[in-house]
């Protein structure tokens, strides 16, 4: 018997209640990270396995793996699942593996069970939906499936948690029995694959045909294999005249061959079977041609108002919260160069991180509702056709939805898109959506130059601007996703084909922590670099060059004698600035920004933002020298609509410079973390650079343009 | 199974009308077919065409009773129908 933690592995195929049945298995008792080497998401989590006839409780660790099909790999995210599998090496291959099944479409779901079991891995099958089979009027019988799959088989509702401990009783009986009793292969190889098998399992001292086989077939998404190893193998292939394509699809026929029997053997339906009723009626709406497109806005038009407009509660709330906090800390330290790095450095970009959770936790939950319900496959299915105009997939729409919050988990939700092509394009376009980043830019440039009026007697002419900005966003994302996909050669031809799963209530439970997930990891990724810009920001505004900022400031104190002291201050933080290494910076690329209507400070600003966006304000706020008295503190907004500009004496902030820095940040890839996720997701700089580079040629190009036109 | 691509003007899945039934003959693709297949589409499976999206494509297909798949066109078109 197995000493310590077994590990036991989940497997099964989309929508087949996978996910559910690990938050049944493990609770609260698990976490989120990375496979090792990879960047496909990877749940964990713990399970206690009671001891029979007085042996010590086990602990198993459990890890889900991707929902698949099959054991060959349609998209990134499903390599995983081999990489896994085929190497007892990995530090997560399982003792166990517990294959999740939908009984409501036993036959398709048994295909990837029989592939599992003839990799030789001790198996155990836990059918769920049955409830669901039981309203398309089928009956189980799992002691028959269990007795003709030779395999321990339980009834199960990961919904309910009904059957969980009998699961748990099976594994452990797995884990205990010593040897694999009377294994079988579902699948007999042919004369030439066996000449091949046998060369293969020698060559890598393999025990398990199967494996074997999977060595020719998937060597290339074997992270375990050295170059040497592949090279071997495709010269194998040669040599036999192995064609892997055909062998593929002969080996899923005769899989099915064997499985049909026993499905029909076990599996008895009573009259016509049929999708539930209440999918059929909400499908005859939610795909329709009209009332379709006509719900689908309804849905979009009720997640913006979500983000925008419930949202502003908690984010004012949290705002003042912090600034108060701010204040009282600024109060109670000594003042010096401590206090200032931990207030206006540390917590003024901790507030900046702070304040996005509202609109990112509300954008999620919302997101993951949309796709426990069923509705989002359905989405993708109305959408496809548009989407394919401009060289996308249906499936693009979760992260064009996704990337309105953050573009950073909206990127990372492309994996599903199994066309590396079309990933690639959508990957590429997504920073475009106007991400909540960007928000706190709109609103404050919008409020300095937009006027609050009715249009038509209900609309806000701010609210109007503002959306014309998000539907920029997206004009701009699809024009260039159309734009790419005439520069980018297509290698292979896309393809959709799409389980439309029936419709479900959400699961709370699983939306809270979807939400909660989400958040945390923004936190911790985007929140990192923020954090270390605004106190990179903070040294290099508070510290310059020699003596600069001391000569600048003794220079300001003799000439404004006379003046309050309120004005000398505010003058002194701002030659400061000025002399500063921002101050510096800031004049260098003066030049470069010119033509957009912007000066030295709202360079500085540009800079600072160039890592992320949100910082943007922030910079603002401190270059306009405001943070310092708290008495009688202007607003951001009040401060810009004093700023005049030096040369004509005029306000700074016409219309055409505020839109032109809306526009620029429209389209400007601002984000550093953007930029990390796309090189991890694409597997190098080639991508995010040629992306980097032509999000600022545009935002640059349509900046001048509404500069020169509206100035 | 038949993989050939020697009768181009059978019916396929992309012919049904809505509501209409085939059984599934053959594939004309043999990368798409795998696909198929582990999609549970078997040559003998009977298929229901049970929603169309907006603009035509993609379709909802009803593969044995017992799942909806939604597929492009010219996926549906790979499928030959009896």
């Amino acid at each position: 018997m197995k000493q310590g933690n077994i590990k036991v592995a989940l497997v099964g195929n989309p929508n087949a209640g996978k996910s559910t049945l690990f938050n049944a298995l493990t609770g609260l008792r698990q976490k989120t990270g990375n496979f090792p080497g990879v960047t496909v998401e990877k749940k964990s989590g713990t399970f206690k396995l009671s001891g029979a006839d007085g042996q010590p409780e086990l602990s198993a660790i459990i890890v889900d793996l991707p929902g698949t099909y099959s054991i060959y790999p349609k998209s990134r995210d499903e390599t995983v699942v081999m990489d896994i599998l085929a190497n007892p090496k990995h530090p997560d291959f399982p003792d166990v593996v517990v294959v999740v099944a939908d009984a409501s479409n036993l036959q398709r779901n048994l295909l990837l069970f029989t592939e599992v079991n003839d990799l030789g891995l001790p198996c155990v099958l836990a059918l769920n939906m049955l409830d669901v089979a039981a309203s398309m009027n089928l009956t189980v019988n799992a002691v028959q499936l269990a007795m003709k799959l030779n395999v321990p088989v339980v009834r199960i509702n990961a919904r309910t948690g009904e059957g969980i401990n009998q699961l748990k009783e099976a594994v452990r009986q797995v884990v205990e029995r010593s040897e694999h009793s009377a294994f079988a292969y579902f699948y007999e190889p042919k004369e030439n694959e066996i000449r091949l098998i046998e060369e293969v399992k020698a060559m890598y001292a393999l025990d398990n045909d199967y494996v074997a086989l999977q060595y020719v077939c998937q060597h290339d998404n074997f992270s375990f294999l050295e170059k040497p190893a592949r090279v071997a193998l495709d010269k194998l292939i040669e040599k036999h005249a192995f064609d892997e394509n055909l062998f593929l699809a002969e080996e899923t026929v005769s899989r099915y061959e064997k499985i049909k029997p026993i499905v029909n053997k076990s599996v008895k339906s009573a009259g016509q079977t049929e999708q539930p009723y209440w999918t059929r009626k909400l499908d005859s709406v939610l795909l329709h041609p009209f009332w379709g497109y006509v719900m689908f806005a309804a849905v979009l038009i009720l997640v913006f108002q979500a983000i925008f407009s419930w949202a502003t509660y908690p984010v004012d709330l949290l705002d003042a919260g912090i600034a108060a906090s701010i204040e009282w800390t600024k109060g109670v330290l000594p003042e010096g160069i401590l206090n200032d790095l931990i207030t206006d450095g540390i917590m003024a970009g901790l507030g900046g991180i702070l304040l996005f959770i509202p609109p990112i936790a509300i954008l999620f939950a919302l997101v993951s509702i949309l796709e426990e319900s069923g509705y989002m496959a359905r989405v993708m299915v109305i959408m496809d056709k548009l989407m394919r105009k401009f060289g996308l997939n249906g499936r693009s729409v979760v992260p064009l939805i996704s990337g309105v919050a953050c573009a950073v988990p909206a990127i990372m939700t492309t994996r599903s898109i199994s066309s590396r092509y079309e990933r690639l394009l959508t990957i590429l376009v997504t920073p475009l959506m106007s991400c909540s980043a960007r928000l706190p830019i709109y609103t404050i440039l919008i409020a300095l130059v937009v006027p609050s009026t009715k249009v038509l007697g209900f609309l806000n002419m701010q609210g109007l601007v503002l959306f014309g900005l998000y539907l920029l966003g997206l004009v701009g994302a699809l024009g260039t996703a159309w734009l790419l996909s005439l520069f980018i050669p297509r290698k292979e031809p896309g393809y959709f084909m799409l389980e439309m799963p029936s419709y479900k209530l959400p699961r709370w439970g699983h939306v809270a922590f979807t939400m909660y997930d989400s958040v945390r990891s923004f936190v911790l990724e985007a929140g990192k670099v923020i954090m270390s810009i605004s106190i990179i920001l903070w040294v290099l505004s508070s510290y310059g060059p020699g003596d600069r900022m001391e000569n600048a400031e003794a220079q300001v104190v003799a000439t404004m004698r006379n003046a309050p002291q309120e004005q000398v201050n505010a003058a002194i933080s701002s030659v400061k600035l000025e002399n500063s290494y921002a101050g510096q910076f800031g004049h260098f690329i003066e030049p470069a920004i010119r033509p957009l209507g912007y000066d030295w400070k709202i360079g500085i600003a540009l800079l600072a933002s160039f890592a992320a966006r949100e910082v943007f304000v922030g910079t603002m706020a401190t270059i306009y020298s405001i943070s310092g008295d708290f008495e009688d503190v202007p607003t951001v907004k009040e401060r810009l609509i004093k700023e005049k500009n030096p040369e004509t004496g005029q306000a700074m902030f016409t219309p055409a410079v505020s839109f032109s820095l809306l526009i620029f940040y429209v389209f400007a890839m601002m984000c550093m973390s953007t930029i990390a996720v796309v090189h991890r997701e694409t597997h190098g700089w080639k991508w995010p650079l040629i992306q980097l580079a032509y999000l600022m040629t545009l935002a640059y190009v349509s900046a001048f343009v509404v500069y020169q036109v509206l100035s | 199974m038949n993989l050939n691509k020697e009768r181009m003007s059978a019916r396929t899945v992309s012919h049904l009308r809505k509501g209409e039934k085939g059984i599934i003959k053959s594939f004309t693709d043999r990368a798409m077919s795998l696909k198929l297949l582990e999609m549970g589409c078997l040559p003998g499976c009977e298929v229901r065409l049970d929603a169309v999206a907006p603009f035509g494509d993609p379709i909802c297909i009803n593969v044995g009773g017992s799942y909806c798949l939604s597929l492009r066109l010219n996926e549906a078109a790979v499928i030959e129908i009896e």
